[in-house]
């Protein structure tokens, strides 16, 4: 695989590929659903007895 | 047998360090090799001193492991005051070049020792024992892998004290923050990689559902560290009992990956760690939660897929494709929606509790680390443009932007969390006092203002200097000329280094009578509560 075919291959479904994850990960966390999990998850370090 | 393995195997490597000696290539491996093999023997030494034979008692599965984090928090300490304190010299040693003592301690090879000291030295021990403390607490898990732990941390301390001591003695890869050589380089991996297991084991067997997200900030920081410390190490060594390699790379391409390792070691090492530390203690000293959590799974995201790709500003108008330089430019000047979303997410998580400001000078130093985060990831994306780098590139600008950051941010945030952890990890109620915290705060928030304010002064001067044409079209001014006229920032300089390290030093004395369980008697921050009188 020479240099040319990687450059292509990155900046076309390498691109794609990191474009959908990041999306997708961004999504997961605003979605409507996620309100709850995230406030529960914000409380774990509070929840600590700190022994 | 107590360290029965350990003695062993520190004897085996102290034996290999003296044989590496005999049979050295070169003049400065031989004394490096001397060095180690005294460092390992010595050890074995000690262990042999303190084992026993009796059983040893079986570690509590349901207690943390607090061990590895208390040294931790005091190698922090110790190398924190190392390391400025060959910042100071060096700063001294620009203003006076008198000061350069050949060759062991002269500027070249002191540099070195300052930013691997506080970088990797103070910083990495900070990172090191806060996220073991951290997963720890999130996860309600004790460390995985029982005495692996131990491993990372006397290892670590292995890797700064061999990479030190190589500076001192000329030994060096010259690959800006990461100069030590190849040997060097592989004990350090095999460290990091020994760290992953403990942190990732402690994950995998938490019994919380959820990752915290100060873990996902940790974990990035471990992963993309060693796969920045990897491939930018690739080296051939001339020999193995040689302490000089050649890079797998060359010309432009070394340069690209140098600056992908350097940039990246800022953004992964200095921001992303230090974030994990501000995403678990800034909530914990205010006893509020984080502000959003879904802005802070955001903010790590966002932070990690646009910062891999900033390097290349650090190579405007170089060799290195037009295209490529812009790229950096473009994803540095994305990085402020990230920065910012972070900074206001950390800052917001006191909204109803600002009071604590007045009473608290923990917290005044998170805030404090958290407006220099939002200050220099302002200023860096700023510097990254490239019209803004024809000026700054090569300047004292830069230094001072280097040090808003860290001595801002990195260290105001690890100062807050070692006030914050030495009373909980020694089992003390409360720090000896909290009136030298408050003085730490005002010396280090007025050391890091003379200093990056000196900086911006010196660095634009000295650019405009070197840019300056006379109307025939030469140049006005000869470089020894703006060395000259540099003269009087320099010294500043030094004294807001000054300032800052006898903060350093205060907290020094506060945590050591902390931990030996002296209460200072003191009138409370925010003066005494008023004494209830009967009405008359």
């Amino acid at each position: 695989m020479d240099y040319t075919t990687m450059r292509q291959f990155a900046d076309s479904w390498g691109l794609l590929a990191m474009l959908i994850f990041f999306l997708g990960a961004i999504y997961l966390a605003v979605r409507p659903g996620s309100n709850k999990a995230a406030a529960e998850a914000s409380r774990i370090p509070l929840e600590d007895d700190d022994k | 047998m107590r360290y029965g393995a350990e003695i062993v195997a520190l004897g085996l490597a102290a034996f290999g360090a003296l044989i590496a000696a005999a049979m050295a290539q070169d003049d400065p491996f031989r004394a490096h090799m001397w060095i180690l093999f005294f460092l390992l023997a010595g050890s074995a030494g000690i262990l042999l001193r303190r084992t026993s034979f009796e059983p040893a008692p079986p570690a509590d599965p349901s207690a943390y492991m607090d061990g590895p984090i208390r040294y931790g928090v005091i190698a922090t300490i110790f190398w924190g005051v190392v390391g400025m304190i060959a910042g100071l010299v060096i700063a001294l040693q620009l203003a006076f070049p008198d000061l350069d003592v050949q060759p062991w301690f002269n500027f070249g090879r002191l540099r070195p020792v300052h930013t691997s000291g506080v970088v990797f030295a103070f910083g990495g021990n900070a990172l090191i024992a806060t996220s073991l403390y951290v997963v720890q607490r999130t996860s309600r898990a004790r460390l995985f892998g029982g005495d692996l732990a131990w491993f990372v941390f006397w290892g670590y301390q292995l890797f700064i004290v061999m990479a030190a001591s190589g500076y001192l003695l000329g030994i060096t890869e010259s690959r800006e923050y990461a100069e030590p050589e190849w040997y060097v380089d592989i004990w350090l991996t095999i460290v990091w990689v020994a760290y992953l297991v403990v942190f990732l084991g402690t994950i995998v067997k938490r019994k919380e559902p959820h990752i915290y997200v100060a873990n996902w900030f940790y974990l990035s920081f471990i992963v993309t560290i060693a796969m920045l410390h990897v491939v930018n190490n690739l080296s051939m060594p001339v020999s193995i009992f040689s302490s000089k390699s050649y890079s797998a790379f060359s010309g432009v391409q070394d340069a690209l990956t140098q600056w992908w390792y350097g940039h990246n070691a800022v953004g992964f090492f200095l921001t992303a760690g230090f974030l994990g530390m501000m995403y678990y203690f800034v909530p914990k000293q205010a006893n509020r939660p984080i502000y959003s959590y879904r802005l802070s799974i955001i903010h790590f995201w966002a932070l990690i897929f646009l910062y891999i790709w900033a390097g290349p500003h650090h190579l405007h108008y170089t060799a290195l494709p037009d295209w490529a330089q812009t790229l950096g430019m473009v994803f540095s000047i994305m990085l402020w929606m990230p920065s910012w979303g972070g900074m206001i997410n950390g800052l917001m998580t006191l909204s109803g509790a600002w009071d604590k400001l007045r009473t608290d000078p923990i917290i005044r130093m998170m805030v404090m680390a958290l407006a220099f985060y939002g200050m220099s990831t302002f200023e860096g994306p700023m510097m990254s443009i490239k019209t803004v780098n024809s000026l700054s590139h090569y300047t004292d600008w830069t230094i001072g932007h280097v040090h808003s950051g860290a001595l801002g941010w990195v260290g105001m945030i690890t100062f807050g969390a070692i006030y914050f952890l030495v009373p909980r990890l020694w089992n003390r109620e409360r720090l000896y006092s909290l009136r030298l915290v408050n003085w730490h705060f005002w010396l280090a928030t007025l050391g890091i203002v003379v200093y990056a304010a000196v900086m911006w002064v010196s660095g634009i001067m000295q650019g405009l200097m070197w840019r300056e044409y006379d109307e025939q079209g030469f140049l006005v001014y000869s470089f020894a000329e703006t060395v000259a006229a540099m003269h009087p920032y320099y010294v500043m300089r030094a004294l807001g280094g000054l300032l800052y390290l006898s903060g350093v030093l205060i907290m020094a004395w506060n945590v050591a009578m902390t931990i030996r369980g002296h209460q200072r008697k003191e009138v409370p921050m925010g003066g005494e509560a008023p004494a209830f009188a009967p009405a008359e």
